[in-house]
């Protein structure tokens, strides 16, 4: 049980002295609270599984501090951390049984035999796993192996954090299901801090009550799911988070206006003060723009395809070079393949260098 | 899919057949034909039946004893020398570099005992081993030790033991060492997070991970020192008196010492069944421990191979349409 909090903490598998750029995790300071529900999203190769890896002891950071409850655990080892991490792919002991599998951490740490068969019983119940106990661990389903990965991390009565590593991969679509809802209750149950990382944003966005995006090392955003839609603070947020992602558009921005190829879109705030010299892009999402025929005053757009998703409808269309993606409303057809795009003001977002820039009102 | 008959096909496999015929089958057929009957040179053959494999196994007849009692001392020399580089295999295994330079280093250093040929392997340790002029002798000798296996059983078997240990634990060092390195990496690390001793890493990890190509290994080096015949030739000679005679050796003292073909013949017969039957003994094992495995991976879909679903791209990285 324990709130961890990252200071100043970077890695680099080049050592501490390459340059920033290369970090596998560019410089991160952040609080996990203890009994959160987390999931770090990001694509592969974004450092997600490296801080992962930084935070239950496997790699040493190459700067910075990782605090349990306040209390500096950077240099200690693995095992002296009360850390459980599942992995991708199942990791069980062939040999063993899955009741020695679960009892295998308390051996190891010398817990007397009886308290160990009590906590294997208590943790097989929990699991589900009772009438596996006295099977040979090898010949189990994927699902099952995973969840004596995650038993051998809680029968340890100790454990601050259980970290997950892409657990699901491996496991068939429907168990999927079952085996995150077990995740959740489990979860709910034992108060425990669990951190779970994915490139899913379904898994994690149903999983965690706080998704940290993770984009080329950096934490780009933490927040609820709702935050992460509504208010992305990167357009990598916007884009990665939500099916189609988030519209993004080079636009010349001035005041409560924006300009994209010669046509005006109105914002709700007004952007008087952006940087000089960055990019300057808007950013909205599909949800919030609509294909209507076209009229003057409304943006032209070609219209390439519409997907029917069932309960909405999404018409991909095209501005010039750049490719978009808007909400369809019932009952619309187009006569001659174009559109005319109508934006709702209060969810276009300003971005400065990929940044959310923060307009006054 | 049907499959189109065509007999002709037949045709296709005949060279095989007669290359088999002349190069296997007509001398084997020779050796069982030999090994019935009994000859004193000149081209003279006599019936003798079953006369040969009677005598071969009972032990009160010089035939008979020769071959029983090298047997014994084959079987022995196998039990040794498995005995000592299996687990050596396995530490050298262990305690090798799993990254860098050292490991080609190591690769290599390991690989050049097996390379060196058998009689070249023995002349070294002929050469080696001699009191007067060898480094190995010599040096025993002046530290105080009476060593030398031109007249002491003990010191010809420790010398052919010691000279089979050189040449062959690389073998098994190398196939231990691929089988470590199958092992994925998240295993070591959840036994780290589990808390696992080293030994217990080994137990629970290392070696039930390295069963198949220990099984491999066990299969090889029997076979081989069962087999082995140039080393100890070149050595030893098979003495002191019979002490370091192998089944191999004994077998051409008979046929091209004595030129007693037939028995021989009968001799090299049985070798041949015996080595079949552990080959057969082997084989079952492997297989069945195959096809548990089969089982299991039917069952779980994962671990080792990477499956499809890990490689499924990433959504942020196909290309995604809305994005200037």
């Amino acid at each position: 049980m324990a709130r961890i909090d990252l200071v100043d903490l970077a890695h680099s598998y080049g050592g501490n002295n390459a340059p920033q750029e290369s970090f596998a995790l560019k410089p991160v300071t952040m609080t996990w609270r203890q009994g959160g529900a987390y999931a770090l999203l990001g694509p592969s190769g974004c450092g997600k599984t490296t801080l992962l890896n930084v935070i239950s002891g496997i790699i040493t950071p190459s700067r910075g501090q990782i605090l349990f409850d306040g209390k500096d655990i950077t240099p200690l080892s693995t095992q002296k951390r009360n850390i459980a991490q599942v992995f991708q792919f199942p990791v069980i002991y062939d040999t063993m049984t899955v009741g020695q599998n679960l009892a295998f951490p308390l051996k190891n740490r010398g817990v007397p035999k009886a308290e160990i068969d009590k906590r294997v019983a208590e943790i097989g119940r929990l699991l589900d796993l009772e009438p596996y106990l006295n099977r040979k661990a090898t010949r189990l389903t994927a699902d099952a192996k995973q969840k004596i990965s995650l038993g051998r991390g809680l029968v340890r009565s100790d454990v601050a954090a259980v970290l997950f590593d892409e657990p699901l991969t491996v496991i068939d679509p429907e168990l999927k299901w079952q085996l995150r809802s077990k995740l959740k209750a489990l979860h709910r149950e034992l108060d425990l801090t669990m951190i779970y990382v994915t490139h899913d944003q379904t898994e994690a966005l149903t999983f965690a009550d706080t998704v940290v995006v993770m984009h080329d090392g950096r934490v780009v955003q933490s927040g609820t799911p709702a935050e992460l839609f509504d208010k992305p603070a990167h357009t990598f947020v916007g884009y990665f988070i939500g099916s189609p992602g988030m519209n993004i558009l080079p636009a010349e921005v001035r005041g409560r206006e924006a300009k994209v190829g010669g046509h005006v879109i109105a914002l709700n705030r007004a952007y008087d003060n952006l940087p000089a010299g960055a990019r300057i892009e808007i950013g909205v999402r599909p949800e919030f723009v609509e294909v209507v025929a076209p009229a003057p005053g409304l943006l032209t757009a070609k219209i390439e395809r519409i997907d029917d998703l069932g309960r909405i409808r999404f018409a991909r269309v095209r501005v010039g070079d750049a490719k978009l993606a808007a909400r369809a409303p019932g009952g619309f057809t187009s006569v001659d393949g174009t559109a005319g795009l109508k934006f709702d003001p209060s969810h276009v977002h300003v971005y400065a260098d990929s940044l959310l820039v923060e307009g006054a009102a | 899919m049907d499959k189109t008959v065509n007999q002709k096909a037949w045709f296709l496999v005949l060279p095989v057949f007669l290359v088999v015929a002349f190069s296997a089958v007509l001398p084997l057929m020779t050796v069982v034909n030999y090994s019935m009957q009994d000859t004193f040179g000149n081209n003279q053959f006599f019936w003798n039946g079953v006369g040969w494999f009677k005598e071969l196994l009972d032990p009160s007849t010089d035939l008979g004893g020769r071959f029983l009692a090298s047997l014994g001392r084959n079987l022995f020399f196998s039990l040794v020398i498995l005995a000592i580089e299996v687990p050596l295999g396995i530490v050298v295994a262990l305690s090798m570099p799993r990254e860098g330079w050292t490991v080609a280093a190591c690769l290599v250093i390991l690989a050049l005992p097996l390379l060196i040929p058998w009689n070249v392997v023995g002349t070294i340790w002929q050469i080696f081993g001699r009191p007067d002029i060898g480094l190995l002798g010599y040096l025993l000798n002046a530290a105080g030790f009476d060593y030398n296996y031109v007249s002491n059983d003990i010191d010809a078997w420790v010398t052919v033991i010691v000279m089979d240990v050189w040449h062959w634990t690389s073998l098994v060092a190398l196939l231990c060492y691929a089988g470590l390195k199958s092992i994925p990496e998240a295993y070591y690390q959840a036994a780290q997070i589990d808390g696992a001793s080293r030994w217990a890493v080994f137990k629970a990890i290392q070696l039930p991970k390295m069963n198949r190509v220990l099984l491999i290994a066990v299969l090889l080096r029997f076979m081989d020192s069962f087999m082995i015949y140039t080393e100890p030739f070149v050595v030893t000679g098979g003495g002191p008196g019979n002490s370091t005679t192998f089944v191999s050796i004994e077998l051409v003292k008979i046929a091209l010492g004595q030129f007693d073909l037939g028995k021989a013949a009968a001799l090299s017969l049985v070798y041949n069944l015996i080595i079949l039957i552990v080959c057969w003994i082997f084989y079952t094992v492997m297989t069945n421990a195959g096809v548990e495995r089969k089982v299991q991976a039917s069952s779980e879909p994962a671990v080792e191979p990477k499956p499809s679903v890990a490689l499924k791209p990433v959504p942020a990285l196909e290309p995604k349409e809305g994005v200037a």
